[in-house]
């Protein structure tokens, strides 16, 4: 049967993941559909982590460009190019046949959305974030754990904490997350224990050091505690 | 022995690049949340809101506790305990 995942952002983290995850389910003979989104476009600044682009795919649509580097991985992984940015309006359609959806986008604002969206539709999220030589990987499994909103009650408003182009992001460390976000889609794809449901795992690029920490759920959590599952399901 | 409060990446520029503070008599974590802001001026701003809650983006975890879960800042701290600041981070 084919499974559907959905990559939110193809930065950073979507780059690596995405390749990642072909290879892994290529290796694994499991039917892929993968789904790609960004509205976005090559830019310059984006080539030292962002591995699938080129200098000479500057201006090119990212969807585009990643889908032609993923082609080669055959007839077991079918690449779907979605140039749109997720939102209220994209949020329905873009997820509607996901099995599971890897969050690399970079702004708050959206990665709660997405987290709102994916306990409301009971789908599983592996959540990945980046800052400086600091990541974090939660995964989401709606109905069976905590969720974003367990661990954060909602998003800062814009300056009050450090953004991508502050603090900048450490290439190496994209590769590491994207990674570890791409074994995580594989697990859930294939029924394997999630290692980062329930927990968030931390890596400290600069030091080597990585650390867990449980995130319980929230009974009164506004996307996946018992108030928020009333409401969707009186 | 101290607590030992870990200071996330977002926030070390404004403790002078320290990873980690030990702090000595901090009998709860509203306590540890005040004398560092004593220490790093600007850090109580990110951390608390202008009532002295837990900023929502914010998280606090004495060991692996979360002190949303428990009694918040008047949560108890014993030598030893290590705090662990962890605000969101969104980049991609």
């Amino acid at each position: 049967m084919i499974r559907t995942a959905v990559i939110l952002g193809m930065g950073g983290l979507g780059c690596p993941a995405a390749l990642l995850l072909c290879e892994e389910a290529s290796a694994a003979e499991l039917p892929l559909h993968l789904v790609l989104v960004d509205d976005d476009r090559v830019e310059a600044s984006n080539l030292s982590r962002q591995i699938l682009y080129r200098d000479g795919d500057r201006g090119g649509l990212k969807v585009d460009v990643a889908a032609r580097r993923l082609a080669p991985f055959g007839p077991l992984v079918e690449i779907e190019s979605r140039p749109v940015r997720f939102d209220p309006s994209t949020s329905a359609q873009l997820l509607r046949t996901a099995d599971v959806v890897l969050d690399g986008t970079d702004a708050f604002e959206t990665r709660f959305a997405v987290n709102d969206a994916c306990c409301a539709a009971g789908i599983a999220l592996v959540h990945g974030a980046v800052l400086g030589w600091t990541g974090q990987i939660l995964t989401v499994l709606p109905r069976r754990g905590s969720c974003l909103r367990c661990l954060f009650e909602g998003p800062p408003p814009p300056g009050a904490l450090p953004a991508c182009s502050e603090a900048g992001v450490a290439s190496p460390l994209c590769g590491v997350i994207g990674a570890a976000m791409a074994a995580e889609a594989m697990r859930v794809l294939t029924g394997l224990p999630a290692r980062a449901a329930g927990r968030l795992l931390v890596w400290e690029g600069a030091t080597g050091r990585r650390r867990e920490i449980p995130v319980r759920p929230d009974p009164v959590c506004a996307a996946c505690g018992a108030p928020a599952r009333a409401e969707r399901h009186p | 022995m101290p607590v030992t409060v870990k200071i996330p990446a977002p926030l070390r520029p404004l403790t002078q690049g320290q990873a980690e503070v030990a702090l000595e008599n901090a009998p709860t974590v509203k306590a540890a949340v005040e004398e560092l802001s004593r220490r790093y001026p600007g850090l109580r701003e990110r951390l608390l809101d202008d009532k002295g809650a837990l900023r929502r983006y914010v998280n606090i975890f004495r060991n692996d506790e979360d002190i949303r879960h428990g009694k918040m800042l008047d949560t108890s701290l014993s030598a030893e305990d290590k705090l662990t600041i962890v605000p969101a981070i969104a980049g991609g």
